[in-house]
């Protein structure tokens, strides 16, 4: 079988039924100006970053926690990964560790002994980058504290946001003593009244970091030149436009920004710290060794 | 310099922002202060999904309260941009526009709807095909005039009559609900069709289906007051009200409908009130009969402006009465039942001499039926010799 090579192929995680509409309305958009386009769905980052290594589609659609297992698959290889567009709404995210309102716990060390409730094990905002936060201010998360996790659709890395809102409910009933949400999500289970207005109160908050990224890595098939063309129509996005406003609605962002990686230092520092992909790496090293 | 004090963008603090955002403009600056404890997280949330920037106030600013600085960013007015008014809110046949727009879809009549807004399939889109400039006083006459059949009909009131005319009753409320079933049906079926821009003829016509609506619950409750079971609903009856149902034009299914069939129930059921057996009767015709007039006048309108409008679609009308006319002709028309038992009720009695008056005044209804149909016809703008013929053409079962 010859493989046809005349698409810049995307891979994307199908965390919710919407991704389908989106990535078809991409497509069209992008056949329309004249860029071959198609995508492919995967279930989870895992399997997406293998598709990326293994030829199945050129540039993916990755989650901080699966660029950086891209990046150093790439390391591995003596390959080069790179993010090369980001949403606008993808940079300077922070996360919060709520507590309730009346709570005695008025400090990180005030948490010692308590049951913290986190999001999906793989969810960087829920879960994995405010464990960072306690662990680097003295309360080692897994040591001195109940890490009680909320596995809404592992492998999705917390695309879902239904793990943040199960740790939130928990939280209310008083079943845990602590939830971590992304910023955004402080506000929007307020305002779809998960939580009452000043029930919760925000103990602490990580530092800024990066969310998604478009990843390719070297030595890819992509069509000549399909790459280049891929970035220059998302950036020429308007979201003026009515168009493409509606995808960029479902996508959320009002504009593409070129990709940046400095903002996943703390992840990669996370990651280290708690292993967290140490032995998914060491797998794929060993069947592509 | 928005004040936002205690209040949180979790609580509305949003539309303070935002209304000072738009008065400054894409690239105006706005700062913020407020004593909120997580107002630099929600601040950032905002400006980030709002894609404003945020900066750190001024030392001057800072000195007056200011927590930090929004810049109002390009993407703050994107919706109205490109945006479209979907006609005036105010209109009537001379500023409505000849088409709405498949695009203003269910969007209120003069409102600003967003560009790329999907496109809505309504075929009844043509002001000239639809429109008239009675609907509105239509409308508010028919809501004026509702009334509720459990207070407007005395449903306890004494029925002593003989079985003969109860049977007779029966029959003609059977015939009724049939046709009220088509006067409800056939507008129904319009109205998903009329772009909703002509609020005021879709308001008119769903009153309208909910008074056939009520016609059909009351000649049904009338039937069973005293009996069991309903009467016979015949071939021809069903298939004279099948070719109403068949016509796809709403011009024409109007003229058919209403200024035709409904015209000619007004007086078929000013003639059962004339001739009620019983009060509970007697109030059921008579406020059927006000709503049908209401309905009469409504089809009258729109077919009258249709064919101001179009001049040429006379010709159209009257083939379309001479084809429902030779659809028909191998039909029985009207249920010979229902013929008897409104000769029946006009008798009152079983005497002959009692059943040639009832005879007698069942023709001269059907030639009042057949002259107001031709006074109808000559005040859309027939002429009288066609106007006399077609009225001489429409169904024998009346609708
Ligand atoms: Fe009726
Ligand atoms: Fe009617």
């Amino acid at each position: 079988m010859k493989r046809d090579r005349s698409k810049l192929v995307l891979g994307a995680v199908a965390y919710d039924a919407k991704v389908v509409t989106i990535w078809d309305g991409f497509l069209r958009w992008f056949e329309e100006r004249s860029l071959p386009f198609d995508y492919v769905l995967y279930t989870n980052y895992e399997r997406q970053v293998e598709g990326l290594f293994l030829g199945e589609h050129h540039v993916s659609w990755n989650s901080p926690l699966a660029w950086l297992q891209a990046e150093r698959l790439a390391a591995s290889e003596r390959r080069v990964a790179r993010a090369i567009a980001m949403r606008d709404t993808d940079q300077d995210l922070r996360s919060a560790i709520l507590v309730r309102k009346d709570s005695a716990v008025n400090t990180i060390a005030d948490l010692r002994d308590k049951r913290i409730g986190v999001g999906a094990w793989d969810s960087p905002q829920a879960t994995i980058l405010p464990m960072l936060h306690l662990a680097e201010n003295g309360l080692d998360p897994e040591r001195d504290a109940k890490i009680v996790h909320h596995d809404v659709l592992v492998g999705k890395h917390g695309d879902h946001i239904g793990g943040e809102r199960d740790a939130v409910k928990a939280l209310l009933a008083g079943t845990i003593d602590a939830a971590c949400v992304l910023d955004a999500n402080v506000l929007g289970f307020t305002r779809d009244g998960t939580v009452a207005s000043g029930a919760l109160r925000t103990l602490a908050v990580t530092e800024p970091f990066d969310h998604c990224n478009f990843t390719i890595v070297d030595g890819d098939d992509a069509p000549a030149g399909s790459i280049a063309k891929f970035t220059e129509l998302l950036f020429s996005q308007d979201y003026s436009d009515p168009a493409v406003r509606p995808l960029m609605d479902l996508e959320g962002l009002k504009a593409w920004k070129p990709g940046r990686v400095e903002r996943y230092a703390p992840l990669a520092r996370a990651i280290d710290r708690f292993r967290t992909i140490e032995p998914w790496l060491k797998a794929r090293t060993e069947t592509t060794a | 310099m928005v004040e936002l004090g205690a209040l949180g963008l979790e609580q509305g603090g949003h539309i303070l922002l935002l209304r000072a955002l738009r008065e400054a403009g894409e690239g105006g600056r706005v700062c913020v202060s407020g004593t909120h404890p997580d107002l630099p997280l929600q601040l950032s949330v905002f400006a980030r999904e709002g894609a404003h920037q945020i900066e750190s106030p001024a030392p001057d600013e800072r000195k007056e309260g200011a927590v930090c600085a929004l810049v109002a960013g390009s993407s703050l007015n994107a919706r109205q941009r490109g945006a479209v008014r979907a006609g005036s809110a105010r209109a009537d046949h001379r500023t409505l526009h000849s088409y709405a727009d498949a695009r203003w879809g269910l969007a209120a009549r003069g409102a600003l709807v967003e560009a790329g807004a999907p496109s809505w399939d309504f075929s009844l889109n043509d002001r000239d095909l639809v429109w008239a400039d009675e609907a509105k006083k239509l409308y508010a006459q028919a809501l004026a005039s509702q009334w509720d059949p459990e207070e407007a009909i005395p449903w306890n009131a004494p029925i002593d009559h003989p079985p003969f005319v109860e049977d007779a009753i029966v029959q003609v409320m059977t015939y009724l609900v049939e046709n009220e079933n088509a006067a409800l049906l056939v507008p129904a079926r319009f109205l998903g069709r009329i772009h909703p821009h002509f609020r005021e003829v879709v308001q008119l016509l769903a009153i309208q289906i909910a008074d056939e609506a009520r016609h059909v619950e009351v000649f049904t409750r009338r039937a069973l007051l005293r009996r069991d079971a309903l009467g016979l609903s015949t071939v021809g009856g069903q298939r004279s009200l099948q070719t109403l149902f068949e016509e796809s034009d709403f011009v024409l299914s109007t003229l058919l409908l209403s200024v035709l069939g409904e015209g000619s129930f007004v007086d078929l059921l000013w003639f059962l009130h004339e001739h009620a057996p019983d009060p509970v009767t007697g109030a059921i015709a008579q406020l059927t009969a006000r709503d049908e007039s209401r309905h009469v006048a409504a089809g009258m309108a729109h077919v009258h402006a249709a064919l101001e409008a179009r001049p040429e679609d006379r010709s159209r009308a009257q083939r379309a009465i001479e084809q429902r006319h030779l659809a028909l002709q191998h039909t029985s028309g009207l249920n010979a039942e229902v013929f008897d038992a409104l000769v029946l009720l006009a008798a009152g009695g079983l005497s002959p001499a009692a059943i040639a008056r009832g005879f007698d005044a069942v023709q001269r209804l059907q030639s009042r039926m057949r002259e107001g149909r031709q006074r109808r016809l000559e005040r859309l703008g027939f002429t009288a010799d066609d106007a006399s013929i077609l009225a001489g053409l429409h169904t024998r079962n009346f609708m």
